[in-house]
């Protein structure tokens, strides 16, 4: 089986990320050079995260390996691990930056502000500590490795740094990434119970009193989830995404947002051992609400990167409504219903990390051929752009989650797992819980709005501008980035046999059990992950039989009548004087779901008087959390500086006496 | 999967086909009658598709192979979904490979595509007819699911073929979470194809419609495929309604005398659930497209009332 017996998973992993390192040194030698740069070093790197993904793949169901590395402080070495959660977690990484990595070698031609040497240094900088994040075994090796991922794609984010806004928006990316830190670390400092060891060895040994596990347990919330962008602290990322060049926002979206989901799933159910019913129930709350969230802002977005953003939003509080079903089956021992909601969580990862690095990367390929990021702007890209809008296309079917597509998979699992939920004995979670499935039913549905706006308004339709028809397809390297991801969103759609039987170590690892991925043994066609009779779901034979009825009707229509087609201008009723500008806008297309869900915005709208001689509208929205909770915290921190302000008064007289009172104090207190 | 399986799958697929314009014929009728106004005949819809797989099919200059294409995918959806709805016999091997969660995802599908087409020429009326086709999409469908998930709870299956036949089984009761599921579901039903008082399927002014104005582009035998598949659409879902609401009669796998009786038995249910329609449209007015959302958000409040009611009555 294995083709490097010499070489075991682990030192495979810790190679690629040597290599990583010396491609991006190698950058730095090369600095101005963007043509040895894009079209050497990136498409090795691709190589190496294939090589990565077949190392994980390998490790996956093998036992844990580890490995002490001695860098940094001494008596405080990097412990390691690989087990089955992190080596699926780098065959993501692998799987996805392979072909982000590809498309990168075509996308930085000019080098956006910074030189392309540099860029190259940043860009493996952040993929060896993303990988190094998911291996680490202690605190202090996780802290080190994360910080050292926030900080690389802080300067990723700040590419084009000569712009004021981007500036702003990786400042802002910066501190919630740090404020999120702060929570790790007090996590940690809870997990280890006062040891002093931590190794997560140690806080896997710990047993914590239910106090302090919950302490963890919501630490953890909000550190991990600061990344991984869940309500309240999703600000940044609707910042960061369109101010990152495609390519970093693809990975910082696909890959980085999964590196917190693995925090999330590595505490919750491997260190603190077995979870507390309630957890679930929170994550339950904050996926659905950050789920929800997301998707209404993605409907009324008009900027597409913005609107992949908050797309991003909606999918991760997917993952975590997943892990919440999981904690409260595993809190009641439910073991395989908790494994099924698990691998659904999982697998939404997998999907949601190949088809938005996808969308992204589609994005970054328009932005460059129109220089263009408003929908409003945009349109009839397909004719221009075929290569582009036909992965995109993939992309935008499995994001919306309809069969046959990988996303459909992970949402059905899902659902499943909530249709279970009446065998949970406490009654009140049995009626809380189909409320949040109606919950999560619409906001897949309200998903499939914002595909459908997303690539209407972008690719159909006739351009809107007329510079568009100068618009060039996609380079090489780019398309073989975009064809990677898109196979991968179709093959985890069509075998999801596999991709669950390749879980199972996982389960079986975090909450003992493992999941019938097939209806009866070795049958890979169908999945039913309880029983046959319970629910399946067979991808290739739907495939092959919408495949076969279209063929068989294309056929038909063409033996019993004809085939014939003309072109001509559009009916349209009849209208002749149609333009471009009469089509739906993005926020034309938004517009009904602004109006039903008006209370969820901050919007503000102008409205031209009917004597206006050149009438605009215009309207805009705004996140409300912003100056609900934002804002106010800026204000209250203001506040509290202006007092504490009141003690500065510039004169070093009243600064002796300050140090005169409070030796008196000082002195009473140790008199006393 | 043995072959009298196959045989009954492809009887279903075969009534699917050649029962869904008869049964938009007869709902016009009905209607007709009504109205009091002379009824067209029943094979009309036949007439009518002969009549535009016929002619020529003009395309826009602008159109691109997704226009060409969406006609074709969603009529195969639309048949598929005639596969998997048990109307004769619960015996269907294709209900293995997609359930009820999957029926929804294929209607899901059709929409995409139709809603890209009528985007894709970029007309004014296309993307209304788009968006508000999407707008009716996001809210019936987690309604529709809604009352599916009911239906799957009490069978604890979501297999369509299991539900039904766990339905069928079931003594005669009026359960309560199927009461507020089945009003749900007429709601749902409505509006997912484009009946008063949602849209209104006998009137041809784009401005005010929805399925009009998203297929107002195509012509030939673009046309007369949408047109098919919005029959099946109808009786899929009429299919479905009857299965879950009404499950008597259905035949049970390997059983030749109730698979020839199943056939009538159908025939009588979609007959009396067409005049149902044909009253529901002639009685009620088309409201307005901002009352919809209004609307659907109802069907999908009783769909999850249903569930609840299910699961604190355990009925």
């Amino acid at each position: 089986m294995d083709p490097l017996p010499a070489l075991s998973a682990i030192d495979g992993v810790m190679l690629v990320v040597v290599a990583w390192f010396a491609i991006g040194l190698a950058g730095i030698a090369a600095l101005h050079d963007f043509r040895l740069v894009g079209r050497v070093f990136f498409p090795l790197s691709a190589a190496l995260s294939l090589a990565l993904a077949a190392f994980a793949l390998l490790a996956l169901p093998g036992a844990p390996q580890v490995a002490v590395l001695a860098i940094g402080l001494p008596d405080l070495p990097f412990h390691l691990r690989l087990d089955a959660l992190s080596a699926f977690f780098l065959a993501i990484l692998g799987l996805a930056s392979a072909g982000i990595s590809v498309f990168a070698g075509g996308y930085f031609r000019q080098g956006e502000g910074t030189p392309p040497g540099l860029l190259c240094l940043q860009y493996h900088l952040f993929l060896a500590s993303m990988a190094m994040v998911l291996l680490a075994d202690d605190a202090y090796a996780f802290m080190v490795t994360w910080e050292v991922m926030a900080l690389s794609s802080y300067f990723l984010v700040t590419t084009n740094h000569r712009i004021a806004e981007i500036r702003r928006a990786g400042f802002l990316y910066l501190l919630v990434a740090h404020v999120g830190a702060i929570a790790i670390l007090l996590c940690f400092g809870v997990l280890q119970a006062n040891t002093g060891d931590y190794t997560f060895a140690n806080m896997r040994a710990q047993e914590l009193s239910p106090f302090w596990a919950s302490c963890a347990f919501l630490l953890a919330l909000f550190g991990f989830g600061a990344k991984a962008g869940i309500l309240p602290l999703h600000v940044w990322l609707p910042e960061a995404h369109p101010a990152a060049p495609s390519p970093v926002s693809a990975l910082m979206s696909g890959v980085m947002l999964k590196t917190a989901i693995y925090g999330m799933v590595r505490v919750n159910f491997d260190l603190l051992g077995s979870p507390i019913w309630w957890w679930g129930v929170v994550a339950l709350a904050v996926g659905l609400a950050t789920a929800l969230f997301g998707v209404v802002f993605a409907a009324a977005q008009v900027d597409m990167k913005r609107l992949l953003a908050y797309s991003s939003i909606e999918n991760i509080g997917l993952i975590v409504v997943g892990l919440g079903l999981a904690m409260i089956f595993a809190a009641y021992r439910m073991g395989s219903l908790a494994a099924l909601a698990l691998v659904a969580s999982l697998y939404h990862c997998l999907n949601h990390a190949l088809f938005k690095s996808l969308l992204f990367l589609g994005t970054g390929s328009v932005l460059h051929a129109t220089k263009e990021r408003s929908l409003g702007k945009l349109g009839g890209l397909m004719r221009y752009m075929p290569w582009v809008a036909w992965t995109t296309l993939a992309g935008v079917i499995a994001s919306a989650g309809l069969p046959p597509s990988n996303g459909f998979v992970s949402e059905w699992l899902l659902l499943q797992g909530f249709l279970f939920t009446g065998e949970l004995p406490n009654p009140y979670l049995r009626m809380l819980v189909p409320v949040f499935a109606a919950g999560v039913v619409l906001v897949a549905a309200l998903a499939g709005y914002v595909m459908v706006k997303f690539f209407g308004v972008i690719f159909l339709g006739r351009p809107r501008e007329e510079k568009l028809a100068q618009a060039h397809d996609a380079g090489g390297l780019e398309r073989l980035g975009l064809l990677w991801l898109t196979a991968g969103c179709v093959l985890l759609g069509l075998f999801p046999v596999a991709v669950l039987e390749a879980l199972d170590p996982i389960t079986v690892a975090l909450v003992g059990r493992g999941l019938a991925a097939s209806g009866s043994a070795g049958d890979w066609l169908l999945l039913a992950p309880v029983s046959a009779a319970r629910a399946s779901y067979s991808p290739i034979l739907f495939l092959l039989v919408t495949a076969a009825i279209v063929a068989v009707a294309f056929v038909l229509v063409r033996r019993f009548y004809h085939g014939r087609v003309r072109r001509a201008a559009a009916w349209d009723c009849g209208f002749p004087m149609q333009t471009a500008r009469m089509q739906d806008t993005a926020e034309g297309f938004g517009q009904p779901i602004r109006q039903i869900f008006e209370p969820f915005y901050r919007m503000r709208r102008e409205l031209p008087t009917p004597f206006d001689e050149a009438p605009r509208y215009k309207v805009t929205v705004e996140d409300p959390l912003w100056a609900w909770v934002y804002l106010r915290i800026a204000a209250a921190t203001e506040a509290a500086s202006r007092w504490v302000g009141l003690l500065q008064r510039g004169r070093i007289s009243i600064y002796l006496l300050y140090s005169f009172l409070t030796l008196v104090a000082l002195l009473f207190l140790t008199q006393a | 999967m043995n072959l009298e399986a196959i045989v009954a799958q492809l009887l279903a697929m075969a009534v699917a086909l050649a029962g869904a314009p008869l049964l938009s014929g007869w709902v016009n009728q009905c209607r007709a009658w009504l109205q009091g106004r002379r009824a067209p005949p029943l094979l009309m819809p036949f007439r009518t598709l002969h009549k535009l797989f016929w002619k020529e099919s003009v395309v826009a200059h602008d159109a691109s192979p997704i226009f060409r294409l969406a006609p074709y995918i969603v009529f195969a959806c639309m048949a598929l979904a005639a596969l998997i709805i048990p109307t004769l016999s619960t015996d269907l091997p294709m209900a293995a490979a997609a359930d009820a969660i999957a029926l929804v995802g294929l209607f899901g599908i059709a929409r995409l595509f139709i809603s890209l087409a009528a985007m894709d020429i970029g007309t004014a009326f296309g993307t209304l007819g788009a968006r508000r086709e999407m707008l009716v999409g996001f809210l019936a469908e987690p309604a529709f699911l809604m009352v599916l998930f009911t239906a799957s709870l009490i069978s604890s299956s979501t297999s369509l073929a299991t539900t039904v036949s766990a339905l069928a089984h079931k003594d005669f009761a009026i359960l309560p979470s199927l009461a507020f599921a089945g009003l749900a579901f007429t709601m749902v039903s409505l509006a997912e194809n484009a009946r008063v008082p949602v849209d209104n399927p006998a009137t041809h002014l784009e401005l005010t419609m929805i399925h009009e104005a998203l297929v107002l582009e195509y012509s030939g035998r673009h046309l007369a495929l949408i047109e098919w598949a919005a029959t099946l659409k109808l009786f899929a879902y009429s299919c479905a309604g009857l299965a879950i609401f009404f499950p008597w009669g259905i035949a049970e796998a390997r059983d030749h005398a109730a698979l020839l009786w199943a056939l009538p038995v159908l025939a009588a249910k979609l007959a009396v659930g067409g005049f149902v329609l044909a009253l529901i449209e002639t009685l009620l007015a088309k409201m307005r497209i901002f009352r919809v959302p209004e609307f659907l958000a109802t069907a999908f409040l009783l769909g999850v009332l249903a569930l609840l009611v299910h699961l604190l009555l355990g009925a």
